[in-house]
């Protein structure tokens, strides 16, 4: 190979320009790294850790790790899989995913990372939190209880739709996503179902109303194939069980 | 709303005027706010955002996330325990319940006439003599029942703060063991005068000799730190003094900046000069609020002798001032990033690193981020020489270091040591005659038993902040595992998964060993997550917050071990328990209305089935109801 440095993932070698972060590299040359709070038309966050890789043995998150010439990168060893477990049964255990009963079951990407990296169930105690839905605005339903804080609805629409809906508020266990408007409420927001903010959840945190169970259990976005091949559910269309906009 | 809006928007507005209306100054504006309101109410937040063209939510942001903002009303005053395990050593949770009681409130809630509120804080750094607490912010230290009847009805009777006895307030620095930072004379404005006439190229060189490494705990070099800044591209270059000592168990800090505030001030100048910077900023933790005042006055006498402010020394472009922030309660904003931004006014999650503060700090610019130690110690290398330093230490450790030492032993307070120093030394000269075990470099550091007390206190083996927290035989050292996990649940940002949640499970883990509930499955589980929090945390904070519990898995194996229920398998909810709800809506308590015992045992032995692969014995039979 030539034609730009190069470093190597789990053996291969990965070409990468100047600026690229290690996922951002590993992308380009399809090489799949699991992520949730990453998003490639978003700045680099680090918040979710699912992407962590070694980096000539030292453990650092791929999506915020500048790619360097030589670099050895291991990704699909079994320690990063019992770490990357861990960190998705945090999640799960964290809130309230209800898989048998989500309406977006099989077209979840938490969901499929999840199955990706091995997890079937949480050995840790379920914090059962009890936040209220927001069934306030017309198109959208919000539970909180599925809210992983990767803060790609704040970001997307703050830094894309310029209406800043979304925030994260307090801090430690008790940080929560909240609606920026007195009321809390979504419903007073200027929200609309066409905000990017409306096709970046990687859970089932958003639910677009009047449109359930499009496609059976068995058929949907990640039934047949596993997100490696998949890819993101905010990159894929909602024709095809995505989020995206066409 | 009770208060007119025109008299809330005026206090309000003053407040941000007095500020420069600067969005970096919104953390010391919510302050100022809530020191005259007692809270900061949704009106008063929209006020400031108002002033200061922020969104609300920003403004919120940064209220919600520090520990001594409020969002909801408290008491006029506001009295907070210190809650480190050396503070409950001495007795802090009874004299809490005392004055809850005295003064007829509970525990983090305002009283019904909106006078008081008690509740708990983490460590304020007063280790050496509490129980400690806070009242507006303002540390009181040595409380006992006495004080704690006089403050109560100093609470009754509405009496200002400067009504109540100066000795309340009274904090003294216990300087134990003074070496070549503490003991030798400096003379103001030496090491200036020595980077005036040698150069600051000179000076780093001297930097270089000394082999000084930062004393926070970290061990960066220091003079590799200083070059980059100093060659990083960027036309404004910030100096940041970390007073942000939040370790619990460490109060060295505190005693620098009360007794040799000029010493820390003179190596912020003389960094200054060094890297090519026009401000400093010292980020003082809020708990040490009482210092703000005195070292305003520090500040003020430096610009009045020529040693801060434009022309220091009369050298024409020598220009170097100083300003202090102080924090609100937050341990994570000793982590340099979230740190700077703190200082941004912002609420403080640690930024992405790379890029690093040195070239990529203050507002983006190039700045030197170092403890408060360390900067007392470059103004002595800039006035003594390198060489001198280094004469003392070990071969990678140069110099010495200040420990805080508190805990049971008779003669708590500062020592200052050269690097190499043994624990067993240190038990011996503060008097700790039957320590079972030291907790050092705080809750994220080290947890040491007797066979490991011939272990060095430097970088390349024991590296420490300075926190040394001695525990005798007579104590539960789970006791103190399960105050760190605690503090950590509290301390967590919240901003990555494996801290924001691991803190919590771990801790809730380490709750049901400590109270007899736990199985050999949990401290299993409890290594798994250690691991998982290590590995994947986005910060310092995260990466550290499982050690005490690791290390005491290792170190004090029996602790853990006696406290058992049994050896394999413990569910984590009781049955029992959780019908308690169905109880209370049916009104019935009676013995029907609960299971049998071995209803539990049915749980506890299918867990255990589930992980193992012998056949059942008979009790077991007897007890599923299975036929023999």
């Amino acid at each position: 190979m030539n034609g730009g440095p190069l470093f190597t993932i789990d053996d291969h070698p990965v070409l990468f320009q100047d600026g690229q972060t290690i996922m951002e590299a590993a992308r380009a040359a399809g090489v799949y790294i699991p992520h949730l709070c990453f998003n490639p038309e978003f700045a680099p966050h680090g918040s979710c850790r699912v992407c962590l890789v070694k980096v000539n043995g030292r453990t650092q998150a791929s999506c915020t790790t500048p790619a360097m010439a030589g670099q050895v990168v291991q990704s699909e060893t079994e320690e990063l899989r019992d770490i990357r477990r861990g960190i998705l049964e945090m999640m799960f255990v964290e809130g309230n995913h209800v898989c048998p009963a989500c309406e977006k079951s099989g077209a979840c990407q938490l969901q499929a990372v999840a199955y990706y990296v091995g997890m079937l169930a949480s050995p840790f105690t379920y914090f059962y939190p009890r936040r209220a839905l927001d069934a306030s605005h017309p198109d959208v339903v919000i539970d909180f209880n599925r809210c992983i804080l990767c803060e790609l609805c704040v970001r997307a629409s703050r830094d894309i739709d310029g209406k800043n809906v979304f925030a994260v508020q307090n801090r430690g266990i008790q940080a929560h996503l909240v609606i920026n408007t007195p009321s809390g409420k979504l419903g007073a927001t200027t929200f609309s179902i066409t905000d990017k903010a409306a096709q970046v959840c990687p859970t089932g945190a958003m639910m677009i109303k009047n449109q359930g169970y499009g496609s059976p259990i068995g058929s949907r976005l990640y039934d047949q194939e596993s997100v490696k091949i998949v890819g993101d559910v905010a990159q894929v269309p909602e024709s095809e069980g995505g989020r995206r906009h066409e | 709303m009770l208060v007119e809006p025109g008299t809330l928007g005026q206090t309000v507005e003053e407040i941000v005027q007095r500020h420069g209306s600067l969005p970096t100054r919104l953390l010391q504006i919510l302050r100022e706010v809530q020191d005259s309101l007692t809270w900061l109410s949704p009106e008063a937040m929209d006020v400031v955002a108002k002033a200061l063209g922020l969104s609300p939510d920003k403004v919120c942001r940064v209220a919600e996330f520090y520990s001594f903002l409020y969002t909801t009303p408290r008491g006029s005053y506001d009295i907070l325990f210190s809650d480190n395990i050396t503070d409950r050593m001495l007795g802090s949770r009874q004299l809490l319940r005392y004055l809850c009681d005295k003064l007829g409130v509970g525990i983090g809630q305002p009283r019904a006439d909106g006078r008081v509120t008690v509740g708990v804080t983490s460590c304020t750094g007063m280790c050496d003599q509490g129980p400690a607490a806070l009242v507006n912010g303002y540390a009181l230290t040595a409380l006992d029942k006495p004080r704690l009847d006089r403050i109560a009805s100093l609470v009754n009777q509405l009496a200002p703060l400067s009504e109540w006895p100066p000795e309340y307030f009274e904090v003294t620095t216990n300087i134990r063991r003074a070496d070549i930072l503490l003991g030798r004379h400096f003379a103001d404005g030496a090491a200036l005068r020595a980077v005036l006439k040698r150069g600051p190229e000179a000076m780093l060189e001297e930097l270089v000799k000394s082999g000084l490494r930062g004393q926070g705990g970290a061990g960066f070099k220091l003079a590799l730190k200083w070059i980059s800044c100093r060659d990083a591209p960027g036309a404004v270059k910030y100096v940041v003094c970390n007073a942000d000592e939040g370790e619990p168990g460490t109060f060295k800090d505190r005693v620098l900046m009360q007794e040799y505030a000029d010493l820390v001030f003179e190596g912020m100048t003389l960094c200054g000069r060094v890297i090519g910077a026009r401000q400093g900023f010292v980020y003082l933790r809020g708990e040490y609020r009482y210092l703000l005042e005195p070292l305003t006055v520090t500040l003020q006498r430096r610009r009045e002798i020529g040693l801060l402010g434009k022309n220091i020394l009369g050298e024409p472009g020598f220009d170097f001032d100083i300003d202090i922030h102080l924090g609100a309660g937050a341990y994570v904003c000793g982590e340099e990033s979230a740190l700077i931004e703190s200082l941004e006014g912002k609420h403080g999650v640690p930024r992405i690193r790379p890029p690093f503060p040195t070239t990529h700090g203050y507002l983006n610019q190039p700045t030197v981020v170092n403890n408060v130690e360390t900067f007392a110690v470059t103004a002595k290398i800039a006035a003594e020489g390198g060489a001198w330093f280094a004469s003392r230490g070990t071969l990678e450790s140069k110099g010495t270091k200040l420990l805080s030492v508190s805990g049971d032993c008779e003669r708590p307070g500062i020592y200052e040591y050269p690097f190499g120093v043994t624990v067993r030394r240190v038990l011996e000269d503060c008097g700790a005659r039957d320590a079972q075990g030291i907790q050092m470099a705080g809750p994220a550091g080290h947890t040491i038993s007797p066979k490991q007390y011939d272990r060095r206190i430097c970088f390349d083996d024991l590296s420490t902040g300075g926190s040394f927290m001695v525990f005798a035989k007579h104590r539960d050292i789970l006791d103190g595992m399960r105050n760190f996990a605690h503090f950590f649940v509290h301390e967590s940002c919240g901003f990555c998964t494996p801290c924001r949640v691991g803190t919590s499970l771990l801790c809730d883990l380490v709750d049901k060993v400590h109270t007899g509930h736990g199985a050999r499955a949990d401290l299993d589980e409890m290594r798994r997550l250690g691991r998982i929090m290590k590995a994947g945390s986005h910060c310092g904070l995260g990466q550290t917050a499982p050690n005490s519990v690791l290390d005491s898995l290792d170190q004090f194996p029996e602790a853990w071990m006696r406290r058992l229920r049994s050896t394999s398998y413990e569910p984590a909810f009781d049955l029992d328990a959780s019908l308690g709800e169905a109880r209370r809506l049916s009104g019935r308590d009676d013995p029907g209305a609960h299971l049998p015992d071995e209803y539990s045992d049915m749980v506890r032995l299918a867990g255990l089935l589930a992980e193992r692969e012998a056949p059942l014995s008979d009790d077991e039979r007897n007890l599923l109801g299975v036929m023999p």
